[in-house]
């Protein structure tokens, strides 16, 4: 099985967000891989070790975003790509750069996350599904792949609903899927001789799409101020005091 | 400027959802005084799409397009999409509307990408001005810790997701006013690549955690699955939803589609109470849209307090069923 899995680079999800300068501070923040993204790239992993074929990751981003595929890399992915991000990209000149670079490499599968813990719209990988004319399931928290056709079980909602689709196919992870593994010592040092191509925007040529959306301004959110901490009697009382509050002050009952 | 709207008003078992009123009363925003809102309902049973559709014809939308065909029973993702694709046919739209729930998101993608259209995604608020200006959006990032200001490439198609319980509805047009009126669409169902198996419904009679109006939620501090009792049984009495912390579903208290934060669902209810949970930066995220927030911890240190509107330091055990007996008496007497 040929598996391609898209993966992003985000902040760990404990970081506090600075913006500074109209723009979200990258000063001293760790970096991992997107926690949905692992679920895909796992996935993608236990395939291959059943199935067999290669697994190539693909990330779109800066220098730094390596990071991301050297992780991929050491956890056990074949290859690599680094797809360069210009700036002003947003989803559809995302998924228009992507789904050029993976056309070529006809996957059977394409895994991607549920969404990024950034900029959390989940657009890219359906986007570019689209543009593949490949059919998806997403939110999959179990996936089985049965010949030419996947079985998957996908979130909605808090139900779960078994699905079959045809492969070639998207598949979008959901958090339950799996267990990822963490890279292994000779995992990290075998990444560093596997390889891993870096392709610049330009040489996409005219496929590529300009970008449909323009960011104007990003704001952190003032945290919220702690209110009213009820102390110092029984826990009935406690209760009552509660109830009231939110009754005849909060009135949201 | 006027914009010509199309919205996808989704319905779940039958009902019009309530993002589906938002989503129209966020057309009705754009369309201003001069373009055009019309609607979209699929599905395949005409009893309910016909009072769905009289509802939506009450409350702004000028026509209302109906697809009625087997192929919308199960909501396979490609035969709505195709209903939409058959509807901006029909309507010739600017901006496609929709609701960002679990068939929004996977849906509203693919429509921005066949039509090339810019995709705002997730959207929390719409600002227009109404000069002839931008329409500008507002939608979370990392999860509610930012929020980003957006807008569509001039020229280009909007497709606009919207997140449930941000907007609000549509409001019913004054008395007089002649509803809009109900087409039937030409619709011819595409092949199907989804097949669907079964659906095993969980959250039977439950609210859906992102439109729960009051959300009850539990973390480490529940200490197994049976701890989660007292938690439902006051959601149940509040008619809201159970939810939990990152810490309650890795330690396999709970299901993950049950889980808040910045990996999980973000929520905005009027109503949050945080259950022994700790208040992990990545668990504020997700909650911290809420309106009121009450956090019951026994650790007087916990961080959840510092964004609580009312905190109570004790045992959920003791203070959870107290406080469920406290709002039977209320909801009785009122």
């Amino acid at each position: 099985m040929n598996i391609v899995v898209l993966v992003k680079q985000t902040f760990d999800t404990e970081e506090k967000i600075i913006v500074q300068g109209g723009t979200v501070s990258q000063d001293g923040v760790k970096l991992i891989v997107n926690p949905y993204d692992e679920y895909a790239l796992e996935e993608a992993l236990r395939l291959r070790e059943k199935h067999g074929g290669t697994v190539t990751a693909i990330t779109c981003g800066n220098e730094q975003s390596t990071e991301a595929l050297r992780t991929a890399l050491a956890m056990g992915a074949d290859e690599a790509i680094r797809l360069e991000i210009e700036p002003g990209d947003d989803s559809a000149s995302l998924a228009a750069a992507i789904a050029a670079v993976v056309q070529p490499l006809k996957p059977d599968l394409l895994l991607a996350g549920l969404f990024a813990v950034d900029t959390g719209s989940g657009s890219v990988a359906l986007q570019v599904a689209e543009r593949l004319g490949l059919p998806h399931a997403s939110a999959v928290v179990k996936l089985e792949v049965n010949g030419s056709t996947l079985i998957a079980d996908r979130d909605v909602e808090g139900d779960t609903a078994t699905v079959e689709v045809p492969l070639p196919a998207l598949v979008t992870a959901q958090q339950g899927l799996n267990e990822p593994r963490y890279p292994s010592l000779p995992g990290i040092m075998k990444a560093k001789r596997k390889p891993l191509r870096v392709v610049s925007r330009i040489e996409l040529g005219p496929d590529a799409a300009a970008p449909a959306t323009q960011r104007l301004s990003v704001e952190t959110v003032p945290p919220r101020a702690a209110g009213k901490r009820l102390g110092g009697g029984t826990p009935a009382e406690l209760a009552a005091q509660l109830a009231k509050l939110l009754h005849e002050e909060a009135k949201v009952l | 400027m006027s914009i010509n709207c199309l919205v996808y008003a989704e319905c779940k078992d039958g009902k019009l959802r309530r993002v589906a009123l938002e989503a129209l009363g966020a057309a009705r925003q754009l369309a201003a005084d001069s373009g055009a809102v019309h609607a979209l309902l699929a599905g395949a049973d005409s009893t309910a799409l016909a009072e769905a559709a009289a509802e939506l014809a009450s409350r702004g939308a000028a026509v209302v397009h109906i697809a009625d065909d087997a192929a919308l029973r199960d909501g396979a993702p490609e035969a709505v999409q195709a209903a939409i694709a058959a509807a901006i046919a029909a309507a010739r739209p600017d901006a496609v509307l929709l609701g960002h729930t679990a068939l929004g998101r996977e849906v509203a993608p693919r429509v921005a990408a066949a039509i090339g259209a810019g995709h705002a995604a997730d959207v929390t608020a719409i600002v227009t001005t109404g000069d002839g200006g931008d329409v500008v959006f507002a939608r979370p990032l990392y999860a509610g810790k930012a929020v980003e200001r957006l807008r569509i490439a001039p020229g280009a198609p909007m497709v606009i997701s919207v997140r449930p319980n941000n907007l609000p509805p549509a409001e019913t047009l004054p008395a007089g006013a002649a509803p809009g009126a109900v087409s039937a669409l030409a619709y011819s169902a595409p092949t199907l690549w989804t097949t669907v198996r079964s659906v095993v419904r969980k959250t039977t009679g439950a609210v859906d955690l992102a439109e729960a109006d009051i959300i009850v939620s539990g973390g480490r501090g529940v200490r197994s699955s049976d701890g989660f009792a007292p938690l439902q049984e006051l959601a149940s009495l509040l008619g809201g939803a159970v939810g939990a912390s990152r810490g309650a579903c890795d330690a396999g208290y709970c299901d993950y589609a049950l889980q808040i934060g910045q990996t999980g669902k973000v929520v905005t209810p009027q109503l949050y109470i945080a259950c022994g949970i700790s208040g992990a930066i990545q668990h504020l995220a997700g909650m911290s849209g809420s309106r009121v927030i009450v956090a019951v911890n026994k650790d007087p240190d916990a961080p959840i307090f510092g964004v609580a509107d009312y905190g109570v330091v004790g045992d959920l055990f003791d203070i959870v069923p107290l406080l469920t007996g406290e709002f039977r008496r209320i909801l009785g007497a009122s």
